[in-house]
């Protein structure tokens, strides 16, 4: 049997879910020297090493066996107790809080207890790429919404009534942003509740980035009472504990709902790696003021990053939050890809064109600061030469 | 310039103080010349009292040894600690000198090329001073940490160089 054959067998929406593009820059940037990364999507601290320290410890009391299905009970508490404290945020340990593989697979279950083939759910872009291709996995469709900088990437309510029609299973929100470093405040919530409130719609809120928040508080959906029995909150432990490579992320909403998610969880996953949750159970207990020192860092860079990008002559709202600087290149007269693709090649700095992340991500692009002020300040020099020269001739 | 700021440009200088007045004006949200002025006015109210740049020298190949020493004193008259401490801080092997809590008085680093060089030091010019009564030298054998830096191995950014 030809492969051919094989490929005809193969699902047609995920053959449809284009590839992520940025391929080649992987390529370009493995056979140079002196490149500085602006692409890398994670904290470039370790984990503490008190975290690190109790997964290695549960290792050596050989604790190597499942969990069950939700995660450790202990886990699930101090996950509870975690999101009252931080949000206000009451859920019952005991069927309100899963324990999932990353917030990843959190959001891909969310959307897949709700969305399949028919359905419609409403992607706000740009946003975390997961999104759309989880949305297209299930088999539903994915309705974006271009947000604007001029909204500073905040999502409005008649953007989201516009979306809106009969077959709309669920909307994500996910705040604070990846790529665009945009927050939403509590007035900005209050409109959008207006619209989603008397509607049968869930809400899949990504919270990955609420810790790393640079001006006021972090504010969730589910803080409105009359949001709170429709939305999943994702939350997890890489972003804010620097624990990417653990994988270890959670799901707080009403029982009813997690219930079905956690049928999904179940046969899919079996349940979370339990190294991870016995490090996660340490950085909800001990690991805050380790977050708070990251957070302070970050966000001296990230004034360094937006003041220096401006220098450079390029247009940068101020991101209030995660880790990213997602400055509009249009007044270079280059599309993302060019632009990205020409900085790489003339002066070996790597940022992830706007346009991965949607379409209407065009005529930006993603630069992160989870890296250190030497590589910002040297990237810095390195993209403002660029910027000239690319405006002068 | 606010106390709080001035904290905060303490905290950054801490860790770093090469970064350039405008990076640090930046960081806090206020000027370079006002940066400047601030750490000047630091410099002299001797709050910052060094710009250091942190060296592993055995890295570089450089013969170099540091001992600590546990030193009992008996304090003088009207004057404690603080006499005697004075009569040892003022060599310039001596890399610090710190009064403690405990079951020795002072505690004093000292820095030469060899341990013989050290030992000698102590024996000549620290054990005979008068109000000194003991002295105990402890070589560092190896350095796994210092000023927060860990010794034992550089760092390297072995991430994914692009992730979504």
């Amino acid at each position: 049997m030809s492969t051919n054959s094989i490929k005809s067998l193969i699902r047609k929406n995920i053959l449809e879910t284009p590839p992520s593009g940025i391929r080649k820059y992987f390529d370009l940037i493995n056979e140079m020297k002196d490149a500085i990364s602006l692409g890398v999507g994670e904290p470039d601290f370790e984990t503490p090493w008190t975290i690190r320290e109790e997964g290695i410890y549960s290792l050596e009391k050989g604790h190597t066996h499942y969990s069950s299905n939700a995660g450790f009970i202990e886990l699930r508490e101090e996950i509870a107790r975690y999101m009252e404290r931080r949000f206000g945020l009451r859920y019952d340990p005991r069927d309100e809080v899963l324990v999932t593989v990353g917030g990843s697979e959190a959001i891909d279950i969310a959307i897949r207890t709700f969305a399949g083939p028919g359905d419609e759910v409403i992607v706000p872009e740009p946003s975390f790429v997961a999104y759309k291709g989880c949305v297209m996995f299930s088999g539903a469709k994915p309705v974006t919404i271009e947000l604007k900088a001029k909204d500073r990437f905040r999502l409005k309510p008649e953007q989201v009534l516009d979306a809106i029609t009969e077959r709309t299973k669920a909307i994500i929100i996910g705040y604070p942003n990846n790529p665009t470093g945009a927050t939403m405040e509590y007035e900005d919530y209050a409109a959008l509740v207006e619209v989603l409130k008397d509607r049968n719609i869930a809400v899949i809120s990504d919270e990955l980035y609420a810790e790393l928040i640079y001006k006021g508080k972090h504010v969730s959906i589910a803080q409105f009472p009359e949001m709170k029995h429709k939305t999943i909150v994702i939350n997890g432990f890489s972003k804010a504990f620097a624990m990417t490579g653990w994988r270890i992320g959670f799901a707080c909403c009403d029982a009813e709902i997690l219930n079905q998610m956690k049928k999904i969880h179940q046969y899919a996953i079996m349940c979370s790696p339990t190294t991870a949750q016995f490090a996660a159970i340490e950085a909800l207990r001990n690991g805050e003021e380790e977050v708070r020192r990251m957070v302070e860092e970050y966000n001296r860079r990230r004034l360094v990053m937006v003041d220096g990008l401006r220098k450079a002559g390029l247009d940068c709202f101020e991101p209030l939050g995660a880790f990213y600087v997602f400055p509009d290149i249009s007044s270079t007269g280059l599309s993302s890809d060019v632009f990205c693709e020409r900085l790489l090649k003339e002066e070996r700095v790597l940022m992830v064109p706007g346009n991965a992340f949607g379409t209407c991500g065009e005529g930006f692009v993603r630069a992160t600061y989870a890296t250190s002020i030497e590589n910002i300040r040297e990237a810095l020099t390195r993209i403002a030469r660029f910027v000239e020269r690319v405006k002068n001739t | 310039m606010t106390k709080e700021m001035k904290k905060e440009l303490l905290n950054i200088l801490k860790n770093n103080c090469r970064l350039s007045y405008e990076e640090l004006a930046v960081m806090i949200g206020s000027t370079a010349p006002e940066v400047e002025a601030a750490m000047k006015e630091l410099d002299a109210a001797g709050v910052i009292r060094a710009y250091n740049a942190l060296i592993d020298w055995e890295k570089f190949d450089e013969d170099y040894v540091t001992a600590y020493i546990e030193v009992k004193v008996t304090p003088q008259r009207g004057q404690g600690f603080d006499k005697v401490a004075e009569r040892i801080y003022q060599y310039p092997q001596v890399k610090a000198c710190n009064l403690m809590s405990g079951g020795f008085d002072l505690f004093v680093a000292v820095e030469g090329k060899t341990m013989k060089e050290v030992a000698l030091f102590v024996a000549e010019k620290l054990a005979p001073i008068e109000s000194v009564m003991s002295t105990s030298t402890h070589f560092v054998l190896k350095r796994y940490k210092e000023n927060s830096v860990i010794f034992d191995r550089v760092s390297k950014d072995n991430r994914e160089a692009v992730v979504l």
